[in-house]
Order: structure tokens, then sequence, then C-alpha cells
């Protein structure tokens, strides 16, 4: 007896034939539209077009961003903190993209995390300065440096070489035409296209507008952070805080994380937390371990924001003809947000050249490339909850302090906390693989040590090599 | 200090060394390095000179032998050391990273063809 009823071949097929016949891949004149001219939209077009050059596809790519980042102050910035981690700086190096000089504002080779029970510098590993503080615009307003020059204008002017046509238009509306997204020009006039990939970010007002490309489509779970430009001398900067960044573990109620990082004459004091006000703000510019560090009280703030950060996509970031890159989809939780740009901006391009641009598509090549980074954020909310218990702890904190200066001071020894803090507060690791560096029996080992050093008296307590020295 | 990524190398200090066991990869970021081959009855050969976006010790990345060559700066250099692990994890997830590298080694092989040419035509 046969297990199934046999089909006749319409009925087989019948799904297929009735379907009217689509065709999602991309072809010579298919037409893109890249919303927000940031780093996830310059790097989608520069991937786009170069790899669709690479077996002769000729697109027509327009990157439609209203800003000029060669203006200083908000109207040419993106509103983040301006770091690019070690692991991006690679990768980007690897694809043949270097940042000049002027983009980079200072090349980071270490971070000192301050406590109110004392501070340790953790070095790079290699010694060498792999990160890079920058900015996103033309600098804070005041700014006004000939030799600066903007991280956002950079990967722009990388795209427009390789073939992206930049317009300065803004779009107030959003539709589809048949299959097709359309896109509404303020002043009138609407224009279809064969691909949007959405860049705009969580601060722009068009995602609000996606749900008219995506029904599904529901805006990110956002917070608010604070970024500060405190201006004072390049000499006064590189004493106060060298070519480290700062960052702070304080027992301030409700404070999760900040840091100050120097570039140039300006310093940026970055605070990100789920739970950010003024009255936070206020009580970590105040506090003595910030103060001493670097005097904030002193120094005129000439540009600030608060900015929504991205904390979880809550809908997959594409559809039929529409996909969403950096920020307006899936990024990595407080860290590496142009890292993330980076990944989802070319694994989208990639899938839209040699795949299609049909909701199955992404979901075949370009969600995995998303997955991989919402998984990793499940891992990172544990990391950082366990962060806020260490922190509150003075006994936890005297121990990783110990653990992580006894590491600094030795030659040759296992940089278990070291390592990290270093991947915590860079964003150069994912987040599974500090946890996974968590259970090395070393690390638990050595915390432990650390921990129990600390209820000796002091008299038959071991110093740390550091203190020793 | 601006646009400083990388390392700085002092005229004549060496990057990698032939003969050595390397993990990494590197990128020069400003001036010039030189890479030169010694050989067995101890001469120096110079191979060539390198600029800003030019890699070289590739070659570390994907085999596991020693270095082929010696490479040190010329005049003061800026250099971006690239980790094996890093890149290999990431190559792993986006394939397509790899592409730059094969270029890079591609024209090599190709530089070295026409080298291997002239050297057949003089001997002729």
């Amino acid at each position: 007896m046969p297990l199934s009823q046999p089909k006749s071949v319409a009925e087989a097929f019948g799904s297929i034939v009735d379907e009217p016949e689509r065709d999602f891949n991309l072809q010579d004149g298919s037409r893109i539209a890249v919303v927000g001219g940031g780093p996830a939209g310059s790097f989608f077009a520069f991937f786009l077009l170069r790899m669709a050059q690479a077996i002769d596809l000729d697109l027509d790519v327009s990157i439609y961003e209203p800003r000029s980042f060669a203006r200083c102050g908000p109207a040419g910035c993106n509103h983040c903190g301006g770091i690019v981690s070690e692991s991006l700086v690679q990768i980007m190096a690897a694809e043949g993209i270097r940042l000049p000089r002027g983009v980079v504002q200072r090349g980071v080779e270490s971070y000192v995390v301050h406590m109110d029970v004392g501070d340790v510098a953790i070095e790079s590993p290699v010694h060498e300065q792999r990160i890079a503080a920058l900015y996103r615009g033309n600098g804070p307003r005041e700014g006004g440096d000939a030799e600066l020059a903007s991280f956002d204008g950079f990967l722009q002017n990388m795209a427009v070489e390789q073939g992206a046509r930049v317009v300065n238009r803004l779009i107030t509306g959003a539709s589809r035409a048949g299959e097709r997204p359309v896109l509404e020009f303020a002043g009138g006039g609407e224009e279809d296209y064969d691909l949007v990939a959405v860049a705009t970010g969580v601060n722009s007002n068009f995602i609000d507008l996606l749900g008219h490309l995506d029904p599904e489509y529901t805006r990110p779970k956002t917070t608010r952070g604070y970024i500060c430009e405190f201006r004072s001398t390049e000499d006064e900067v590189l004493r106060l805080l060298g070519s480290s960044v700062h960052v702070f573990l304080l027992t301030i109620p409700r404070f999760e994380f900040a840091a100050i990082i120097p570039k140039g004459r300006f310093a940026t004091v970055v605070m990100v937390g789920e739970d950010l006000d003024e009255e936070l703000i206020h009580a970590f510019l105040n506090d003595p371990v910030v103060r001493r560090t670097f005097p904030t009280d002193a120094v005129p703030c000439v540009c600030g924001c608060s900015p929504l950060i991205n904390l979880g996509a809550r809908a997959r970031p594409y559809a039929d003809r529409v996909v969403m890159v950096g920020d307006s989809g899936v990024t990595r939780l407080y860290k590496d947000g142009i890292g993330a740009a980076f990944r989802t901006g070319k694994a989208a391009a990639t899938t839209a050249v040699f795949h299609g641009v049909a909701r199955t598509d992404f979901e075949r090549h370009f969600w995995p490339a998303c997955r991989s980074i919402v998984n990793d954020n499940r891992i990172g909310k544990v990391m950082f909850a366990t962060n806020a218990i260490m922190k509150n702890s003075r006994f936890t904190r005297r121990a990783m302090l110990r653990m992580a200066r006894d590491e600094q001071a030795r030659q040759g020894a296992k940089p278990h906390m070291s390592s990290l803090l270093w991947n915590m507060f860079t964003g150069s690791a994912p987040y599974t693989q500090m946890f996974r560096g968590t259970l090395h029996p070393g690390f638990l080992f050595h915390f432990l040590g650390s921990a129990l050093a600390g209820l000796r008296p002091a008299g038959k307590r071991p110093k740390a090599r550091s203190e020793v020295a | 200090m601006r646009g400083a990524l990388g390392k700085v190398y002092r005229d004549g200090e060496i990057i990698i060394r032939q003969g050595r066991t390397g993990e990494s990869m590197y990128v020069v970021q400003g001036g010039k390095v030189e890479v030169v081959q010694q050989s067995a009855d101890g001469n120096e050969q110079h191979l060539a000179f390198l600029d800003a976006g030019d890699f070289f010790g590739e070659m570390s990345v994907f085999e596991k032998e020693v270095r082929s060559a010696t490479v040190r700066a010329h005049g003061e250099a800026r250099v971006l050391k690239i980790d094996k692990r890093t890149l290999l994890r990431r190559i792993r997830e986006d394939p397509l990273l790899a592409v730059n590298l094969l270029k890079t080694m591609s024209h090599r092989i190709r530089e070295l063809n026409g080298e291997i040419a002239r050297h057949r035509e003089t001997r002729l």
C-alpha cells in the first residue's frame, strides 16, 4: 500500500505554477536605495558594489543621507562614543581598508579600569595601538579643526569611489507598489527600487515608516545613552588620559558603565545603562574617582547628546526587497556597534549579490550573521549582570583588581582577568568567548586565590607583584 | 600621535625574521618596510619594498611553515599586526574576507612568474 495518495503533476506543483513568476535576483541596472549614510549604509553600499563589480554586475546604488559629515557638531554627527574595536581595525585592514591620519584621533593601546579600591591599567595583549578613537562627524561643536576628518565621511567616500551616489534628500514616506518598495521625498516625488537597505539607526524617524514596507517590523528595544565632549588642550588631555580609554566600575546606584576617551584636545565621556537619567549622570561626573581621572567639573562640555541605543531587535530585520543593517536591525549589546554594522552590512550585501533579495534569501544567508550576534548578546546580558554583582561587592572588586594587577606585573603570566576586562571593555571578542574564559580552571583558581588573599590579615597577606615593586 | 594605529618600528628594526615561526600577518600603515631573504651561504638578497596598505607574513596564516623572509623597517615605519586566530575565525563566518588576501597572493604569484621567466631568458 502506498504511504501517501499519488498526486497529479498539477496538484504537486500547483502552488508553484499558480504563483506569478517573481525574480528576486539583482540584474544589470537594478536600483538599490540605501537609507542612511552612516557606517552600516556605507559598508553595505561598498561591499555590494565591490562584489557586484567582481561578477560584472552593474548596479545603480543611491545612498540617501540628508546630513553632511563635513560639518562639526550635531549637524554632522551620528551620536556615538567613537571607538573602532581591535577586531574591526584588523578585519578592515585585511579587507584593504586603512583608516587614514586625521580620522583616527588617538590610537589606543591600553584601558585603565578605575574603581574605588584602586586602578589598574590593562595593556593591549600585543602592545600596539589597535583600537581607534575617532569622531563620526567632523568633531564636536566648536571643533573647527582642519586636521580632523569624519569616520562616517571616510566610509561614505569609500562607497562613492566604488560607484555609489550620495543624495542629500530627506525621505518622508515609504510604501509598496505591488511588491516593489517605494520611497517618497520631502518636497515631492517618489521612486521605486529593487532593494531598499535601511541603515538609519534607531535615532531616525524613518524606522517608524518601516511598517509600510514590512508590516511585521517593530522598533528595536532601546535605551538612552549619554555622550559629552569636554574641551581642554591636546597636551592636557594627553597628560591626564594618555593613549588609554578610562573605564569606571563604580558603586553609584543604577550605574552600569561609563568611559572617558581621549580625542585630540577633547575627551569624550560616554555612559550607557538601562536606567540613565540626569541625576545618575551628575553623580558620575562628580564622583571623586572620575574627578581625579579627568576634571569634568573644570572644563566645559561643548557638545552633548542622549542618543537612543539599540538593546535588541524585536523582529527579523528583512522582508522581500527590504533589509535592515546596523542599528536599525541587529547590533552588539553596548559594544562594537560599528563592528556589527560592518558584519550585517557585508552579510546583507553578499546575500543581495549572490543569492537574491527575497525574504527567504535573507532568511537563509543574512539572518545567520544576525543570529550569531543575537545569541552572543544573550551571553553578554549574563556577563553584564555578573559584572554588576561583582562591582557592587567591595570584596570581589578587590579580588578583580588584585588579580588584574598581578597579571599585568608578571611577565608571562596567563592574563585571565586582564583578557576578560580588556575584551569586556573594548568589545574586541564575542561575549561567548569571554564567558568561556571565565570557566577556565586557571581563571577560577586565580580568582579564588586573589579573593582569599584579601581575607588574610594585612601582615600575613602576600603582596601582589605590582605592590612589591 | 594622531592617525597612529599599529606599532612604530625604527629604521632597520626587524618585524619578522626568516626561519622563525609566526602566528600573525601584518599590514603596513605608514612608512616603508623592506623584505630580504638570506641564502644558505649567508648572503642577503633584497626582494621588495612594501608601502602603506601592503600585506606581509600572510603565508603563516594559511600554513605552519617558518617565515620565508625577513621584513624590517626602512626608515621609521608603522605596522599593524593581524592575529591569525581573529582572522581565521572571521573567515569562517565570512569566507569572502579571504578574497582580498587571495588577490594579494595571486598578484605575487604573477610577479614571481614574471621573475622566473626573466631569469630563464637571461640563462638562455
